[in-house]
């Protein structure tokens, strides 16, 4: 082991710009949480109520609604995406003409930033103008209006998501299927294993960890979805789509009902956290410490 | 793996490719359309296209120093976040400090926050703490590119992480054993050694960082404005001009094609998570 002092010489500057622009901010939200404040209303003074937010949040139903929302979104469209990305996944593995090619496209919808694809999707949806609602009702006499069916509007959420996002498990994916030894596929092979069997017993536990990883980082960013929401449905129509980010969003800035909206976020940064942390500990952090 | 048919494959690529394109196609003909066809029946099929929007988004000079701006930025928040996150996970990986997995994890907390509260301590801080003299950090590139590596950042720490563990300790030592100094090792035996993970974290936050749209709507007023925040200023109250949002749309996403494409080969060999090592 070499000395210390370099060590934390190279981590300093990502502790420090972290720190300016990660931990300030937040000591101020967690500040800012105890307080009724509302900084465009009549009175736009600062009070402290001690810990009334956070009581008011454990009985606030719409809160409570917008966390069940943002779980069953988050559930459907991450389960979807390791599904659909894993046959994908598979499919790239065969050799065939133009594969770099197909390759590049599906990466494409990656690219696109989140508004642009909430803009798209709206411009698709939106009844009268939209081609998909158009044609749905054209061929098969089915009304799909995201303005107003909750149903509606919650699923193509989900499918927007899984095409915004699947081509990321997708790479993932790929990455660890290549990097898989082929010997263990060829012995079980020749003592008569199904395929089922080897997905099962070989494949799966050797691409869990990649697979533990990229839910951890779809997690993470599908648990803050905002963008993409609020251009398509804006978390309507009521409050089928309201996830918490979008609903925090409501509170701060059309409501500018500060001192709560930041009462919110401390809640769900450490609900996430907290996820996120038994999900790390359980499942990731035995590899890394097993190799130091 | 198994040899199979090859047109199987280019014929379940075709129709996967058409879904995935879909929309991205839509995007396009919505911006060759004239404003008054918009709400006329939608046809699939790209007729008489009209190109007034892509003369009107180009000739607008404030849209191009925008995308100036949005190069700039997430060019430097890219090659920022990629180097120190190298630095970080060298150290994470060589040395044994004191908490470093709990460093480790508070890193990646710091993506997981919900954006829009902490907007406002962000803008007290860099309109009243973070100034020199009469300078604020405020609506600058720099300053964007500092805010961005909130996600960035943590993000690279944790892709990089595995690729730079896979690196065999050994190497490090047989170059110290030659005289090498500890920043020659850094740099010049594991960083060049690195270089497929390092292409593909480059490329993914340089692709986060483009398409951000919140931070830069608010903490941005002229100066360091982002394409991306160009998109909103055409939803106003008297209704959105959808086909210059669309032309402008097509223009962000020009270079992040050009981008992803160019590095396309070293994704996969890049993005391993450390799944395998052996």
């Amino acid at each position: 082991m070499q000395s210390n002092r370099l060590g934390w010489i190279l981590l300093a500057p990502t502790l420090v710009i972290l720190f300016a622009f990660g931990v300030l901010p937040f000591v101020y939200v967690l500040w800012v949480s105890f307080h009724q404040w509302n900084p465009f209303a009549v009175d736009p003074t600062m009070v402290f109520n001690g810990a009334d937010n956070f009581r008011k949040i454990v009985f606030d139903a719409d809160f409570l609604n917008s966390v069940g929302v943002t779980v069953m979104f988050v559930f459907f469209a991450v389960i979807s995406e390791l599904i659909v990305g894993y046959f994908l996944a598979q499919a790239f593995m065969r050799e065939f003409p133009g594969k770099a090619f197909f390759r590049t496209i599906h990466t494409l919808p990656l690219i696109m930033a989140p508004i642009i694809v909430g803009s798209v999707w709206k411009l698709m949806m939106t009844p009268s103008i939209g081609i998909i609602p158009h044609y749905m009702q054209q061929w098969f006499g089915i009304s799909v209006n995201i303005g107003t069916s909750p149903f509606a509007a919650f699923t193509t959420i989900i499918i927007m998501d899984i095409w915004h996002w699947t081509p990321l498990v997708t790479l993932t994916l790929i990455a660890a299927l290549v990097s898989l030894p082929a010997d263990p596929f060829e012995q079980a092979q020749i003592d008569g294993a199904n395929k089922r069997q080897i997905f099962w017993h070989i494949t799966l536990p050797m691409i869990a960890p990649a697979v533990v990883a990229t839910v951890f980082i779809r997690l993470m960013d599908a648990l803050r979805t905002v963008d993409e929401v609020w251009m398509l449905t804006g978390g309507g129509p009521g409050s089928a789509t309201r996830f918490v980010g979008v609903h925090i969003f409501k509170e701060v800035f059309p409501k500018t009902n500060y001192g709560y909206g930041s009462t919110i976020s401390v809640v769900v940064l450490y609900l996430t956290i907290v996820v996120c942390w038994l999900l790390y500990v359980t499942m990731l952090a035995p590899r890394n410490t097993k190799k130091g | 793996m198994k040899k199979q048919n090859p047109y199987v494959g280019i014929i379940f690529w075709t129709l996967v490719s058409f879904l995935t394109l879909f929309p991205v196609y839509w995007l396009f003909v919505i911006s060759v359309k004239p404003a008054v066809q918009l709400f006329s029946t939608p046809g699939v099929w790209l007729t008489d296209p009209y190109w007034g929007n892509y003369a009107k988004v180009w000739g607008d000079r404030l849209l191009r120093s925008y995308m100036l701006n949005s190069i700039i930025i997430s060019t430097g928040n890219a090659f920022l976040c990629t180097i120190l996150g190298f630095f970080a996970c060298y150290a994470l990986s060589r040395f044994k400090m004191a908490g470093k997995e709990s460093i480790f994890f508070w890193t990646i907390t710091n993506r997981m926050a919900p954006p829009a509260v902490f907007l406002l301590p962000l803008f007290l801080l860099m309109t009243q703490v973070y100034t020199i003299g009469e300078w604020r950090l405020l609506d600058t590139r720099i300053g964007m590119i500092l805010v961005y590596c909130t996600f960035n950042l943590p993000f690279a720490i944790w892709t990089l992480r595995p690729t730079v563990e896979g690196i065999p300790r050994e190497l490090d030592e047989a170059a110290f054993v030659d005289g090498a100094s500890p920043w020659q090792v850094v740099t010049e035996v594991v960083f060049p050694l690195c270089r497929p993970g390092l292409a593909v974290t480059l490329i993914l936050t340089w692709v986060f960082a483009w398409n951000e749209y919140l931070l830069a709507a608010t903490l941005t007023n002229f100066n360091a404005r982002t394409l991306t925040t160009g998109l909103s200023e055409y939803v106003t109250s008297t209704g959105t001009e959808w086909g210059i949002m669309a032309t402008i749309s097509v223009f962000t996403l020009i270079p992040a094609l050009i981008v992803f494409g160019l590095v396309q080969k070293h994704i996969v060999a890049g993005l391993t998570f450390g799944a395998v090592k052996g």
